[in-house]
């Protein structure tokens, strides 16, 4: 079975020959019409469109972005925000850095239109402090988007005003949980904040309703309503409408990143056939679906799926349409889209280390499990790979992420732990055999970040 | 349906005990009021919720209903609504009650999350008790024997802080006890408004410091070292030098100035080691000032008055000085309440003028007023004044220099402080009660050395005119009297009737002649304190402002 082809919504003009960062091509490609028909409509209906599109956030969580915007306390009286999380810091997630690279306008009109929707008057983006280049690109944009009457004061010619402004991060991985994100907007420690009683729709920034959406997401939203939401929701199966951008990477022969519709895609379509398969004389080992926080997969395990009619199917890895629930069903997530290959020349041990250095690095440090946890998973998993695993090491490793799961104040708990959970259930024995496999050849070469 | 019992009143279970409790309480108060402990560490009931430390897991359920319905759906064997238990663990301290609301901390999945919170704060702690100030009052020792597993699984190399950093002129930090519960940087956003301290580095290597170029300074900062629940923050003063198992601790009031903070004295074998504060939600709530801490100091301090003779010659020799000539009495608003009714008594069968010195300062808002006396309403109340005091005693000074006044007795005031001049001083007779020497003492032809606050028991009236107890801390200095048995001797010696010193007797006599005091024993009064009627006293102009829980009668009429 090869795979179908590509559908490039909002990857269209991305590495298109000629195609420029600059407002002219943008408007000369359809750009910002969509914005002047959606001026003229009621906010309500926008909204109304956007929620039956049942468009889910691409940020990681895959959570319903109409119904999210329908949480937003609308009669505080108070000034709504939104904000777009640029701070694309999943390891191996590489799409809002394109879209923000080649087709800023994109993101602007989708953010634009989602902030007259939502009645907005000031919108942010929020783009990670290692992103200096997207960041001077999207300041520029504002300005020409402004200089065209499509952002700042009577947009379009119509009385609706509304800026946008770009907030450079300090470069931490956490502000990208959307508290996190907010306190960080303030001028804060990224610390994320408690909810109840914090959530953003009610108590965002600066303590007013607000917001929060994946450069992608918005992207989608100028789509949808450029389409309709009917039409929208033919791409893609129920529950997972539109279309997806995979980043690849690791090892296989192309990786890059490609969009296709939701779950019209299979995961060994995607690796064997789009990406051209494992590097020569290689066998696919694991592959990590949706960023490095997400379940890994091993090649060659089963899952037994239920289907809606009470019966069962049984899938390989390979079967796994590439939608939100199909991943979810197999334990694992759609989650970013960060697609992470390993072929059988990795140690499964040393590339949890790997995760693991990068996840205690990233640790706010507010509360006490995933403080403490992650560090002492990267100990424990930097102790293994330096000479010193002991065959008890895989059992406690995971007992520690099985105490952080569930019971931290964000959801990082979850990130940092799942990859060590999933990691030691799928590839126990290697962590048991690590002892003999590597202590007498520690690898000296391998850095951790 | 539950039904509340009260309107303002929301029911609860927690772990099966049904309890009626305030709307807007956490779980953790929820709890405690039916006798659980829900162990915490970043949760203080004073400072907002931060909900880090993640020690008050607990699991929360709510009665189950059809969605369509409304109805309740039953357990068909126990006969009661079944309730939905939500997988995920919650915070207590930031979980507030609903109707209804089923609460287990005792379940096996809260018993695990707490072992769990344990070992994490555990494994980079450098478990150094046997030398740690905090050992014997430390939250983790305690956690750690309630709630832990008892055994450590971490062989990994402990994280390296900084051991000793001086936060502040009072307060020592050791980074590598601190678990960053915030508390004290809370405190210090929240209370003390001198938003100094911060976490910097991140994760486990976080660390609690101050802000660049700013020190910890404010008055308030060893309420920090209070509230931290481990032994990272210490006070400068207190660290090494007692261990708090040995230390006895005596209820007490600050006397630094009329808000009257409740406090705890802890000593051992007669020596005073250190005060804390005790918590009154109507007065202090759970602080005190740095500056009211280190008042015990006073006890040894080189300038406290020695016998010199014999207590009974020198009581003897002042009545007979008293007996000639005209006398005023110079009082204290430092004094307790049953020594100003002594010393009002004693005015009185003289003949003589009494006065006290008021002593003003700058108040801050919060724990300090602008009245330094602790006790001027106790002289209101006592009849020792009838109108507000003045910082100088210039009707006296008149009076010295017209030749009216020609012997003084001064319960504890310099005089010289109160705008008299060392000449006047020269030209009377004078007699001294106090514990320490000053310019009036050397004056003085009589001296009898007293106790201070901390070696004898009475009451203060506060500005809220409540009545606070304080007890006898630790012995008196050899020699030294008590000021009730002098001034009760006095009387005697110019021929008063004497109705006893001792508290008892005192409070018998002074619930029948003062109204405000009526059915008043002083064993009858409560820890807290017990507010008086203060209506007689409302026409007088009293200097202090707003402060934590006081606010002055004229913005509490505007309001």
């Amino acid at each position: 079975m090869t795979a179908p082809a590509e559908r490039r919504i909002i990857f269209k003009h991305i590495d298109e020959e000629g195609y420029s960062n600059d407002i002219a091509c943008y408007q000369k490609h359809g750009g910002y019409e969509v914005l002047k028909k959606s001026v003229a409509q009621k906010p309500e209906e926008l909204r109304d469109e956007v929620k039956k599109s049942g468009i889910r956030g691409r940020g990681g969580a895959g959570f319903p972005c109409g119904l999210k915007w329908s949480f937003v306390d609308r009669k505080s009286g108070k000034p709504i925000y939104l904000v777009v999380n640029a701070d694309e810091s999943e390891p191996g997630t590489f799409k809002d850095r394109y879209i923000i690279h080649q087709d800023p306008h994109q993101l602007i009109e989708g953010t634009i239109i989602s902030c007259f929707a939502n009645d907005v008057k000031q919108a942010y983006i929020y783009i990670r402090g290692e992103f200096p280049e997207g960041a001077r690109i999207l300041e520029e944009a504002i300005q020409e988007a402004r200089d065209a009457g499509f952002v700042g004061k009577n947009i379009c010619g119509t009385d609706y005003s509304c800026d946008i402004f770009v907030h450079r991060g300090a470069g931490a991985y956490i502000c990208g949980e959307e508290t996190g994100l907010i306190e960080s907007l303030e001028g804060k420690r990224a610390n994320p904040r408690i909810k109840p009683p914090y959530f953003p729709a009610v108590l965002g920034l600066y303590q007013c309703p607000t917001i929060v959406n994946n450069v992608e997401t918005l992207c989608h939203v100028k789509h949808i309503l450029d389409m309709g939401a009917d039409a929208f929701l033919k791409i893609g199966s129920p529950n997972n409408t539109g279309t997806r951008i995979f980043c690849v990477s690791g090892q296989v022969q192309k990786p890059g990143y490609y969009e296709y519709a939701c779950g019209e895609i299979t995961m060994g379509q995607l690796l064997n056939d789009v990406c051209g398969g494992p590097l020569p004389g290689r066998t696919f080992k694991a592959v990590i679906p949706g960023g490095s926080s997400a379940k890994i997969l091993r090649f060659g395990e089963k899952f037994t799926i239920k289907n809606k009619d009470g019966t069962t199917k049984e899938w390989a890895v390979e079967d796994i349409p590439l939608d939100f629930d199909s991943l979810a069903a197999a334990g694992t997530m759609g989650g970013s889209g960060g697609v992470i290959v390993m072929d059988d020349s990795v140690n499964m041990v040393e590339a949890l280390a790997n995760i693991n250095a990068f996840y205690a690095h990233e640790s706010c440090g507010q509360c006490t499990p995933c403080r403490e946890g992650s560090l002492w998973m990267k100990k424990i998993s930097t102790r293994m790979v330096h000479g010193e695993a002991r065959e008890e090491d895989g059992e406690l490793i995971k007992n520690v992420a099985d105490q952080i799961a569930g019971r931290t104040i964000c959801a990082f708990g979850e990130a940092c732990s799942w990859p060590t959970q999933s990691f030691v259930a799928k590839f126990g024995d290697e962590f048991k055999t690590y002892k003999d496999d590597k202590n007498s050849k520690p690898s000296d070469s391998l850095e951790l970040v | 349906m539950i039904q509340p019992a009260k309107p303002d009143l929301v029911t609860v279970f927690i772990d099966g005990k049904e309890i009626a409790v305030p709307k807007g309480t956490n779980v953790i108060e929820a709890a405690r009021m039916v006798g659980t402990d829900v162990p915490h560490y970043c949760y203080h009931p004073k400072l907002t919720v931060a909900g880090n430390c993640r020690m008050c897991l607990i699991e929360l359920g709510m009665p189950m209903a059809d969605r369509a319905t409304r109805e309740p759906i039953m357990d068909p064997e126990t006969g009661k609504q079944k309730i939905n238990w939500i997988p995920r663990p919650q915070i207590g301290c930031g979980t507030t009650v609903v109707p209804g609301m089923h609460v287990k901390t005792q379940s096996p999945m809260v018993k695990e999350c707490r072992e769990g919170v344990m070992e994490f704060l555990l494994i980079n702690h450098p478990l150094d008790c046997p030398i740690c100030d905090q050992a014997g009052e430390c939250k983790l020792q305690e956690q750690a024997t309630g709630y832990g597993r008892g055994y450590s699984r971490f062989i990994e190399q402990k994280n390296v802080k900084p051991k000793r950093t001086q936060l502040g002129p009072r307060v020592t930090l050791d980074d590598e006890r601190c678990v960053l519960c915030s508390r004290c940087i809370r405190f210090c956003q929240e209370v003390a408004k001198d938003d100094v301290l911060g976490f910097v580095d991140r994760g486990s290597y976080s660390t609690l410091t101050c802000y660049p170029g700013k020190e910890l300074t404010n008055n308030y900062s060893l309420n920090t070292v209070d509230i931290c629940p481990v032994g990272a923050l210490t006070s400068t003063d207190f660290r090494f030098k007692m261990r708090v198992w040995f230390l006895k601790q005596s209820n007490s009031i600050c006397t630094e100035s009329s808000v009257g903070a409740n406090t705890v004295v802890w000593s051992r074998e007669g020596v005073i080691y250190r005060i804390t504060p005790r918590q009154n939600d109507e007065v202090n709530d759970t602080w005190m000032a740095d500056s009211g801490r280190i008042l015990y100091k006073e006890v040894q301090s080189g300038n406290r008055l020695k016998p010199t003779s014999d207590l009974k010659t020198s009581v003897a020799a002042a009545g007979s000085l008293l007996q000639d000539g005209a006398v005023a009495v110079v009082g204290s608003g430092r004094s307790s309440v049953e020594e100003q009714f002594l010393t009002a008594k004693l005015a009185k069968q003289l003949g003589a003028t009494s006065y006290i010195v008021a002593r003003h300062g700058e108040e801050d808002g919060l724990l300090i007023s602008k009245d330094r006396n602790p006790n001027t309403r106790g002289a209101l109340v006592t009849g020792l004044i009838s109108d507000l005091p003045a910082t100088e005693l210039s009707d006296l000074s008149a009076d010295i220099d017209a030749g009216k006044v020609t012997t003084i007795l001064s319960v504890g005031e310099d005089l010289t402080a109160a705008g008299l001049s060392a000449e006047q001083l020269a030209k009377v007779t004078l007699v001294y009660l106090g514990s320490h020497a000053n310019a009036t003492s050397a004056a003085a032809k009589v001296i009898i050395p007293t106790l201070t606050v901390f070696e004898k028991s009475g009451s203060f009236i506060n500005q809220q005119f409540r009545l606070q107890k304080f007890a006898s801390t630790i012995p008196g200095l050899a020699g030294a009297a008590d000021d009730r048995v002098v001034l009760d001797q006095l009387l005697a010696d110019v021929g008063g009737a004497s109705a006893g010193s001792d508290l008892p007797s005192v409070w018998a006599e002074l619930s029948a002649q003062i109204p405000a005091f009526a059915n008043t024993a002083y064993a009858n009064i409560p820890a807290t304190g017990l507010l008086l009627d203060s209506s007689n006293w409302s026409g007088l102009d009293f200097p202090e402002g707003e402060s934590l829980h006081f606010k002055p009668a004229a913005a509490e009429a505007t309001a």
